[in-house]
């Protein structure tokens, strides 16, 4: 068994767990997405830059403050969500009643902005950041090497996605949430803050996205245009999966990772494109996304 | 009684701006024309074919409301075959250009069938996702050249007869364009075609409950919009003898976007005015490198926060006021 399909199973694996990385990360970010689109109505075009602004905080706390990934994975997700917040304090509250348009047309200035400021102060090499001791080395699995650290990414997002998940659909926070994103005046009559309640979701969504970047740090350099094209192809997952639904987005997420990664094993010249054709397609069959409700 | 006054006000105010329109219309001709006796030409002629490019994004987003992130597609594409056409195959200059328009109303026509089925944000995700794939197609396909995209295609002779290597005879044709497209854009908006795509930006429900099939309006306007885009296109890939990766990435496309808001959404003027104000600031700030994409970005943030009109929507904003003020003034007056 050491071929399928004329190709060797080592390649194959090897694809399909890049894949899955890539799909951990579509996932933590067509989430965030979505968690924030639910309640704001805006799709968040900073969300790259954002994750990239996660990546490098995470870079800062280990080159300047000498704390490492496992203080990073903490604390950049909430350094770079408060920053959302003000963004979402300062700039966005003043558009919700305006339309949706200019909220996306914002944030994209913002992405403009960030990524900018950060070509401009560190070029576009990208800087490395070491792997934490605990995740070195690899298993092997009989058929393949799985490197720690890619398996660590994978089994984490995850977990993060569920417990996200979990929290909006189990919890009573989660229905106070809901219940804002059918009706905010109704929820407000009762007495909850929602305005907080955006901010804060904002904040929370961003801050996926920065978890994301600091995971992708060991992986990939940390590189001011990291999230310029990987936003693009978020938006394309979130289009296939539909925003009505967590769950939707999750699985999305990594089961695009798997078909991107399976796609580089059989056919290199699509793996690029390969979603923005699913997307398509999907849009030709059912325009609501997989998991949305037409509207 | 009250009812005949309304209407002689309507018709008042109606003529007042079409007055307006020819003022802003004779000021732009002269400054196209006069403008090479002291501007470089070949940064007007780049202007005019983004003034184009502007318009035709406007077509869709200011008159039907459709906010695509991906009109770099039929800019790019246009381009890349113009250069194309006009290098390899050998075609004159308007044989190029008719066929960049060709293939990027083709691209229009599918891509729109694909996008109109989501709206709104969805919409705009979905262009951008288009966009990108024909991005990855252009680096991909060995006709574009990779990185170094088309390089020193031929001007040729318009209809075998004009030497465009002349600049004047390249400048007037590139003017011809711009005012050819300028004025087929106002038809379309002033056509019952226009005001059909009017109601459907202000309430597309409530157009299809009178029995318009919006998605084929839309579908029109989308292929409209991308066939002059491509005209545009092709037009700058002959203006400057190259065609390159940049014109099919997205950064071009929150361009176009950035034009038409500085200059004012929904307005005639406002992408020609935007197109030179946004490349006359990337002209002043080019040798600054990321600062270019950090002040679009500011711009774009402070546009949508507290200018939202833009520049002519802000100007004829003002007039009209002054008007009503004016007016209100003359009542007084009159009744005291």
């Amino acid at each position: 068994m050491s071929e399928i399909f004329g190709i060797p199973t080592q390649a194959l694996f090897g694809q399909l767990l890049i894949g899955l990385i890539n799909g951990s990360f579509y996932a933590l970010l067509s989430l965030g997405l979505a968690v924030i689109f639910g309640l704001l109505n805006i799709i968040n075009f900073t969300h790259g830059a954002q994750y990239m602004m996660g990546a490098f905080c995470a870079w800062f706390l280990m080159t300047k403050l000498g704390l490492g990934y496992w203080w990073a994975l903490v604390l950049a997700p909430i350094i770079v969500g408060a920053t959302g917040m003000v963004i979402e304090r300062l700039m966005l509250a003043r558009l919700y009643k305006l339309d949706h348009l200019y909220g996306l047309l914002l944030t994209f200035g913002l992405a403009l902005i960030i990524q900018g400021l950060f070509r401009n102060e560190y070029g576009s090499t990208g800087l490395p950041y070491a792997m934490p001791e605990a995740l070195r080395g690899a298993q092997n699995l009989g058929f393949m090497f799985l490197p720690n650290y890619r398996a660590w990414v994978i089994v984490f997002s995850l977990a993060v996605c569920l417990a996200t998940w979990f929290m909006i659909e189990k919890t009573k926070l989660g229905s106070y949430l809901r219940a804002a994103t059918e009706n905010p005046q109704l929820v407000q009559a009762f007495g909850i803050n929602v305005p907080r309640m955006v901010t804060l979701t904002y904040g929370f969504g961003v801050g996926l996205a920065a978890l994301a970047g600091v995971m992708a740090a060991p992986i990939y350099s940390v590189n001011p245009l990291m999230g310029e094209h990987l936003i693009i192809v978020v938006f394309a997952v979130v289009v296939i999966g539909g925003m009505g639904s967590i769950m939707g987005s999750i699985i999305t997420g990594f089961v695009l990772g798997l078909v991107e990664g399976l796609t580089k094993v059989f056919y290199p010249e699509a793996s690029n494109t390969v979603i923005f054709i699913i997307m398509a397609i999907v849009l030709m069959i059912r325009p609501a996304g997989l998991f949305g409700t037409p509207k | 009684m009250a009812a005949d006054r309304q209407y002689t006000n309507v018709v008042a105010v109606r003529a007042r701006e079409q007055k307006q329109q020819r003022i802003a219309f004779v000021a732009m001709l002269a400054f196209f024309m006069l403008g090479p006796l002291v501007i470089y030409p070949v940064f007007l002629m780049k202007v005019m074919c983004f003034a184009l490019f502007a318009c035709a994004f406007n077509l869709l987003l200011g008159f039907t409301g459709l906010l695509s992130f991906g009109h770099a597609m039929f800019l790019g594409m246009a381009g890349y075959t113009a250069a194309h056409a006009a290098k390899v195959w050998g075609f004159t200059p308007e044989l190029a250009i008719l066929a960049g328009t060709a293939v990027s109303s083709l691209l229009g026509l599918v891509s729109g069938l694909i996008a109109i089925r989501r709206q709104g944000i969805y919409f705009a995700m979905i262009t951008l996702a288009l966009a990108q794939m024909v991005y990855f197609f252009c680096v991909q396909a060995p006709f574009t050249g990779g990185e170094d995209g088309i390089q020193a295609v031929p001007r040729g002779r318009l209809f075998g007869v004009i030497d465009l290597a002349n600049v004047r005879a390249m400048y007037v044709t590139v003017f011809v364009i711009f005012l050819g497209g300028f004025l087929l854009i106002y038809r379309i908006i002033h056509s019952p075609f226009g005001q059909v795509l009017k109601a459907i930006r202000e309430n597309e429900p409530r157009t299809v409950s009178l029995g318009y099939d919006a998605d084929r309006y839309k579908l029109l306007a989308f292929v409209l919009s991308a066939t002059l885009s491509g005209v545009a296109g092709a037009t700058s890939a002959l203006v400057f003898q190259l065609a390159a990766l940049n014109a099919v990435y997205w950064t071009m496309s929150g361009e176009v976007v950035l034009m038409t808001l500085v200059g004012g959404m929904g307005t005639i003027f406002g992408p020609v005015v935007g197109a030179l104000v946004v490349l006359a600031m990337e002209n002043y700030l080019a040798q600054l490198g990321a600062w270019v994409t950090i002040v679009q970005g500011l711009v774009f943030v402070v546009c949508v926060l507290t200018f939202r009109r833009g520049i002519a929507g802000e100007l004829a904003h003002y007039l009209r006021r002054r008007e009503a003020a004016h007016e209100k003034a003359l009542q007084a007056t009159k009744t005291s």
